[in-house]
């Protein structure tokens, strides 16, 4: 499928084809192609072909169908969907059939949109690189051998593989940058609080976004435009009001201050260097003014993130207990032992690393020394941000210091593997906008993405950066 | 090293996790590599900083307030459908209390 939401639109409204012509062969080649990658969990055929029905007679009733009219969307198996089994890439969850939607997934239904199915991700979203699921790793389609990143593998897989148009995923220290890069596709990580996380399965709630993947930037601002917006469901949703994001994709970034950290070209991967130097080159050509800048704590922020990224783990993975949602274990004994057990059997072995931490930095006698400490050092990360943007308008750099791996390569050294989420942890920790777009491919053929970050809310400044590289570089 | 095999059990019990003998050897290790990275932190003077637990936003106290007003919640029926076990509308756990 190379549909885009304005192809799909265009077709729609001149009847060359139905919403539900389209959805039927998106489902069938989605479901052909799946044994490839693993990247879809669940399909919703009925879900679909009600949805694109509904959107058909619309358009035969003359009204309009939605901003994402027919459009196929796959949804990352940690955002809850009604009545479609939700997994979290865990066997504790491998029957749970929510008994509500996402608020993010109401709002791209009411737009018309088309929810294919559910895609594969990481267990709870806990890891880089998809391995981690309990219903096995995703496959890169670029590059069968290798890793589609993590955790949001799947949503990832589906775009590159062209099994759906859009889908989301969910980020809380990269889970859709870093396979956006992987995959060579678009991913956004909005400011932290503009999508509703009402309905995302909570992994560290001060760092959880939901965010899109798609094709061309163009797709993922306009998916990201029906998601945000304040939702009383979530009490974190911002009520700022929502800019129109496509409106200002113009193409013209003339004059706009680009901020390079040094930091972020420490220890990458020498073709991963040369194409991010190669697409800062293009943006100086587009009449970008480029400065470089410091964000001095940037190499603490990897010990920060995974303090407070397991700390708040630890507390929301208490509910998966055996009694409401969960499997329980059948060797269950007393109470106490039906816990461990169901927890021990349920949980992956990276779960179990991250609730051991998390545990072990808020217990007595470590809380001042971790979690503590990591929260100020938080605080440091942040305001490096706000220091740079008051001297720049977005900061560019790399998203990953390598491109995608082979499958197993990094399984057996958990540290070195949280190291590699260096250049996105810290967008998350400052709940700064953030997203990968393609910058082209490493010699070997191997995808890499180039990271925009943006201030507070300005996801439209971001949008523009990255769409005005995308005219010049595809 | 920064944790024991001995921390590592103690840490297991408070987060009701049955790990085995294999398990708590590997988690010993892995722990001990992540905590010794962590440990970089304190080469920061942080005694001026005020903690960041939240990513905040200039708001109305009361911004986050709705009407106060009934709305319907899940059913007895939906909310217990995911239950392991369950009976007479309720969860079911083992038993608690001996007579």
């Amino acid at each position: 499928m190379n549909h885009t939401i304005d192809s799909i639109r265009t077709d729609l409204l001149a009847k060359k084809v139905s919403a539900e012509e389209i959805a039927r062969e998106a489902l069938k080649f989605a479901e052909a192609e799946n044994s490839k990658t693993n990247a879809y969990l669940t399909f919703a055929p009925e879900r679909a072909l009600a949805a694109a029905q509904a959107v058909d007679r619309k358009i035969a009733a003359g009204e309009d169908p939605g901003p994402l009219a027919g459009v196929p969307i796959a949804i990352k198996d940690v955002i809850v969907t009604r009545g479609l089994r939700t997994t979290c890439g865990s066997r504790m969850l491998e029957n749970y059939i929510p008994p509500y939607d996402a608020t993010a997934v109401i709002r791209i239904e009411q737009a018309g949109g088309v929810l294919l199915g559910k895609t594969n991700c990481d267990e709870f979203a806990m890891g880089s690189s998809n391995e981690n699921s309990a219903f096995g790793p995703v496959r890169n389609p670029v590059a069968l051998d290798r890793v589609p990143g993590g955790s949001s593998g799947g949503s990832a897989a589906v775009i590159a593989q062209g099994t759906a148009v859009l889908s989301l995923g969910s980020d809380t220290g990269g889970s859709i940058r870093q396979p956006a890069s992987f995959c060579g596709v678009t991913g956004v990580t909005p400011t932290y609080g503009r999508v509703s996380r009402y309905g995302l399965t909570a992994f560290a709630s001060s760092l959880d976004h939901i965010g899109p993947f798609s094709r061309t930037v163009r797709d993922s601002a306009r998916l990201l435009q029906v998601m945000a917006g304040r939702d009383e469901m979530d009490s974190t949703s911002a009520s700022a009001p929502v800019p129109d994001y496509v409106a200002a994709l113009d193409g013209n970034i003339r004059g706009m201050k680009i901020g390079i950290p040094k930091e972020y070209f420490d220890g990458l991967a020498i073709d991963t260097g040369d194409l991010i130097q190669a697409a800062i080159g293009k943006l100086q050509k587009l009449g970008c003014e480029i400065r470089e800048i410091r964000l001095p704590h940037t190499a603490y922020a990897v010990g920060c993130y995974y303090i407070i990224c397991t700390a708040e783990a630890s507390s929301n993975l208490a509910r998966d207990d055996g009694v409401r949602y969960t499997t329980r274990s059948s060797a269950a004994g007393t109470l106490q032992e039906m816990y461990r057990q169901t927890r021990d059997e349920g949980f992956g072995a990276e779960c179990k690393r991250r609730i051991m931490l998390g545990t072990y930095v808020l217990s007595s006698g470590y809380y001042d020394a971790y979690y503590l400490k990591a929260q100020k050092v938080r605080a440091l990360v942040a305001q490096d941000y706000a220091q740079a943007f008051a001297q720049v308008d977005a900061i560019v750099g790399p998203v990953s210091p390598f491109p995608a791996f082979k499958l197993g390569e990094k399984v057996d050294d958990p540290t070195a593997m949280y190291l590699s989420d260096i250049y996105t942890v810290t967008g998350d920790l400052a709940g700064i906008p953030c997203m990968s777009v393609p910058a082209g491919k490493t010699a070997e053929g191997l995808p890499v993405g180039l990271q925009v970050l943006a201030n507070h809310f300005n996801e439209t400044t971001m949008f523009r950066v990255a769409d005005a590289f995308e005219r010049v570089s595809s | 090293m920064k944790i024991s095999e001995q921390e590592v059990r103690r840490v297991a019990e408070l987060a009701n996790l049955a790990l085995t003998e294999d398990e708590v050897v590997r988690m010993t290790r892995d722990l001990d590599g992540i905590l010794g990275h962590m440990d970089k932190l304190n080469e920061l003077d942080t005694s001026a900083v005020e903690p960041m637990s939240q990513v905040l936003y200039d708001a109305e106290e009361t911004a986050t307030l709705r009407a106060d007003v009934e709305r319907k919640t899940l059913s007895n029926a939906d909310a217990i459908a995911n239950a392991a076990v369950s009976g007479q509308g309720y969860f079911k756990v083992p038993r608690v209390i001996e007579k």
